[in-house]
């Protein structure tokens, strides 16, 4: 066998390891299945095209991720008349505070639940997550999707998007923050919690 | 993974706060914490029942989070990707 072949081997398997993550990725950020297997097919066929880039065989999982994510933060680019565009430096700031589902869980009206915590994830629905991480400005969601789900380290990521590790640190403390001020919401609107007020409500009128 | 990285002598260690401890509790579960500062966050935990409450939440979370993404590539694309090695 050639070299030229066997390469092309060595890449057809590797892909083929990844396709199911590199879609999954792909889908939380392009947040609709045709543009995310676009994104994956402009990935695949970009990363053969720069195959001579990798040094190290052993770091092609993060360095197609890191293809992936270049070809999604391109497309986004090309699409600044969305109404979703790349987030201002304010709101990497986190103005507006930091939300933990954990506070929320644990307020004294709620400590006589037998486990708030395992109630609260017992009710979390599938839809629900997505919907979170949908809903997160886009340079969030990239960060938190690369940490969370795909397991990358903060130096990995901060490779892969060329920011210092810094502001994956906090773009990925703003995303959780977000993320679960969402869950909070969509638990709520589905009637799973408790409201401070309502409850004392109850209790008052007992 | 992390606490096997430690270059810190014994001294460096300190008792941390739940305050500090909340600082540093998604660098922990991240794997991002290293030497002392891991070292000082898992005595921590191994003695305050709400921070380690709280860790095991987030991780819990973390992974329905991981669950809830997880998808297989349709067949579609798995087809478009064999034509485009064909094409290679």
């Amino acid at each position: 066998m050639s070299e030229v072949q066997e390469l092309k081997q060595w890449f057809e398997r590797e892909v083929t390891a990844v396709l199911n993550d590199l879609y999954g990725t792909a889908l939380r950020l392009a947040k609709n299945p045709a543009d995310a297997e676009d994104l994956v097919g402009d990935a695949v066929a970009r990363a053969f095209g720069n195959l001579h880039t990798l040094n190290d065989r052993k770091a092609f999982r993060g360095w197609i991720f890191r293809i992936l994510s270049n070809c999604f933060i391109t497309e986004c680019r090309k699409r600044r008349t969305r109404a979703e565009t790349l987030i201002n430096t304010d709101q990497e700031d986190g103005a507006d505070g930091e939300f933990w589902l954990f506070d929320k869980l644990h307020q004294p009206f709620l400590l006589w639940w037998g486990n708030p915590e395992q109630e609260f994830l017992n009710n979390l629905l599938r839809d629900d997550l997505i919907k979170a991480v949908d809903g997160l400005p886009e340079n969030f969601r990239i960060v938190l999707v690369l940490a969370e789900v795909e397991g990358f380290s903060y130096q990995e990521i901060a490779d892969m998007l060329e920011v210092p590790v810094g502001t994956v640190r906090s773009r990925l403390s703003r995303a959780r923050s977000l993320l679960q001020k969402a869950l909070w919401q969509h638990a709520s609107d589905r009637g799973i919690n408790i409201e401070p007020t309502n409850e004392l409500n109850r209790r008052d009128t007992l | 993974m992390s606490n096997t990285i430690s270059n810190s002598h014994p001294s460096d260690k300190k008792t941390i706060d739940c305050e500090e401890a909340l600082k540093r509790l998604f660098d922990y579960i991240d794997h991002e914490l290293h030497g002392h500062r891991h070292e000082e966050m898992a005595d921590h935990l191994s003695k305050c029942r709400s921070c380690y409450s709280r860790l095991e939440f987030e991780k819990r979370l973390q992974l329905h989070l991981k669950g809830a993404t997880e998808q297989k590539a349709p067949e579609e694309l798995q087809n478009k990707i064999k034509m485009l090695f064909r094409k290679l």
